[in-house]
């Protein structure tokens, strides 16, 4: 079973990107912030991230560059998934090591879609 | 809605379209026809098969027929196809047409476009290898209004996010207002026509290649055979039928038959084309959606039943029936 850490600050779209993942196969953790996130990829690394942009503390970008400089950082594979959908957040976002990018708002689908293209499915 | 009401509509329906309207569809008519109703200024549905029964109408006609049978399409959709198009396909084309550089392409059904623009994105992902060739992508579909969006190649949030790699978006799309339009290079490199799939399509031309998937499954059988015998017609021995999931030419008609170890890829009959395409199995590397670490052929996305689905998106603050145009992006929850 494939591991996935769903970072938002928002409680209810953890929850439904929950759901929809354990849907999927996925075993997932949750983390509230870029910094929570950091914490747990420091004591294990997930298959897969699936980031929000905007969080107090520590935003979804920071945390992005932050990870992968970590040692093993480069091996999850990082979806991002926020209401940023302008071409400039799209570009920075895979500049700095995104692998795929959701606009919010989502469905199941779409996250289906975005997992099976980047082979996580 | 009586049943000779609903009986009407069938019938009409398959004479014009080759649509077969089984009962447990019935609710679908009042839903999709309903607006077409409105645009004629009728009260009802009731009311629009009165008006077509009564003063049948051209146009009014074709705009229930239109509306009962435009499908919903996605870019790249089932992901297998396109990999079978880019790593079998296209290089065995590109050695049997090397003295012509030639090579003719036709998304049948199309919709609003996305297989065709599907096609033109590998196309043009594909590089300096096809410098020289023309090669020319024909979509073709019954509905007017369907075609004139497809030329548009303007697309909702929704839309080109479901199967669309994010690479591509970024590479061939423009952001307009909150909507996406495909690049003015792979708009051109697809000519849309009108054409119903129940007529000869020899004013079409010759195909190397022809897409007509999850079409079939709407017609009944003879009808599925005339269709299948008339692209036959239309290809070159050595050309390549790309079928949905759930469609096959077994029992419908001898002209075809499937490439050996390629599901969905059909040849001509007694031609040798399989030996230039059948393999094993597609290698995992070099998948056109191939954004992540590991590529990966298969099903991208679940084949949707096309008429009438229903979605709910999360972070939205309604729950539109289907991705709407203009559908606006949420605030943040």
């Amino acid at each position: 079973m494939k591991s996935c850490l769903v970072v938002d600050d928002s409680k209810v779209v953890r929850m439904v990107a929950r759901k929809i993942l354990e849907g999927l196969n996925f075993q997932i953790e949750e983390a509230e912030n870029g910094r929570t996130a950091m914490d747990f990829c420091q004591r294990q690394m997930p298959d897969a991230i699936l980031l929000d942009w905007n969080m107090p503390v520590m935003s979804g970008i920071e945390f992005l560059r932050h990870l992968r400089k970590m040692s093993g950082g480069q091996m999850p594979i990082v979806v991002f998934c926020t209401t940023e959908n302008d071409i400039q957040h799209i570009q920075e976002a895979i500049g700095a090591g995104a692998n795929e990018y959701i606009m919010k708002p989502f469905d199941s689908e779409i996250i289906e879609s975005k997992f099976s293209q980047v082979g996580l499915i | 809605m009586t049943v000779t009401d609903f009986e009407f509509i069938c019938q009409i329906l398959r004479e014009r379209s080759g649509l077969v309207l089984t009962s447990d569809k019935a609710y679908l008519l009042e839903s999709r026809l309903l607006p077409v109703a409105r645009k004629w200024k009728l009260a009802s549905f009731d009311e629009l098969v009165k008006s077509v029964r009564l003063r049948p109408d051209e146009s009014m006609i074709r705009d229930v027929v239109e509306a009962m049978t435009t499908n919903e399409s996605f870019f790249f959709r089932d992901t297998k196809p396109f990999d079978q198009f880019k790593q079998l396909i296209l290089p065995a084309l590109l050695k049997s047409r090397a003295a012509s550089k030639t090579i003719r392409i036709w998304s049948a059904a199309c919709s609003s476009g996305q297989e065709a623009y599907s096609l033109a994105m590998i196309l043009a992902e594909t590089g300096p290898q096809l410098d020289g060739w023309k090669i020319e992508i024909i979509g073709t579909d019954l509905s007017t209004e369907i075609l004139s969006r497809a030329r548009d190649g303007m697309y909702s949030q929704f839309e080109v996010q479901r199967g669309l790699p994010i690479t591509l978006l970024v590479k061939y799309f423009q952001q307009v207002g909150d909507r996406w339009q495909i690049s003015q290079k792979i708009r051109h490199a697809v000519q849309y026509r009108e054409f119903n799939l129940l007529n000869d399509p020899v004013a079409l031309g010759r195909f190397d290649v022809v897409f007509c998937r999850n079409v079939l499954i709407y017609f009944d059988q003879p009808t599925k055979t005339k269709v299948l015998n008339g692209i036959a017609k239309q290809m070159p021995t050595d050309g390549y039928l790309i079928l949905g999931g759930a469609e096959t030419v077994l029992g419908l008609t001898e002209r075809f038959q499937l490439v050996p170890g390629q599901r969905g890829i059909y040849c001509i009959a007694g031609s040798d084309t399989k030996a230039d395409v059948a393999r094993p199995s597609i290698p995992a590397a070099g998948s056109v959606l191939g954004a992540g670490k590991a590529g990966m052929p298969g099903m991208a996305s679940p084949a949707k039943a096309p008429l009438g689905s229903t979605t709910t998106p999360v972070g939205s603050t309604t729950a539109p029936k289907s991705p709407l145009p203009g559908f606006t992006t949420a605030r943040k929850l």
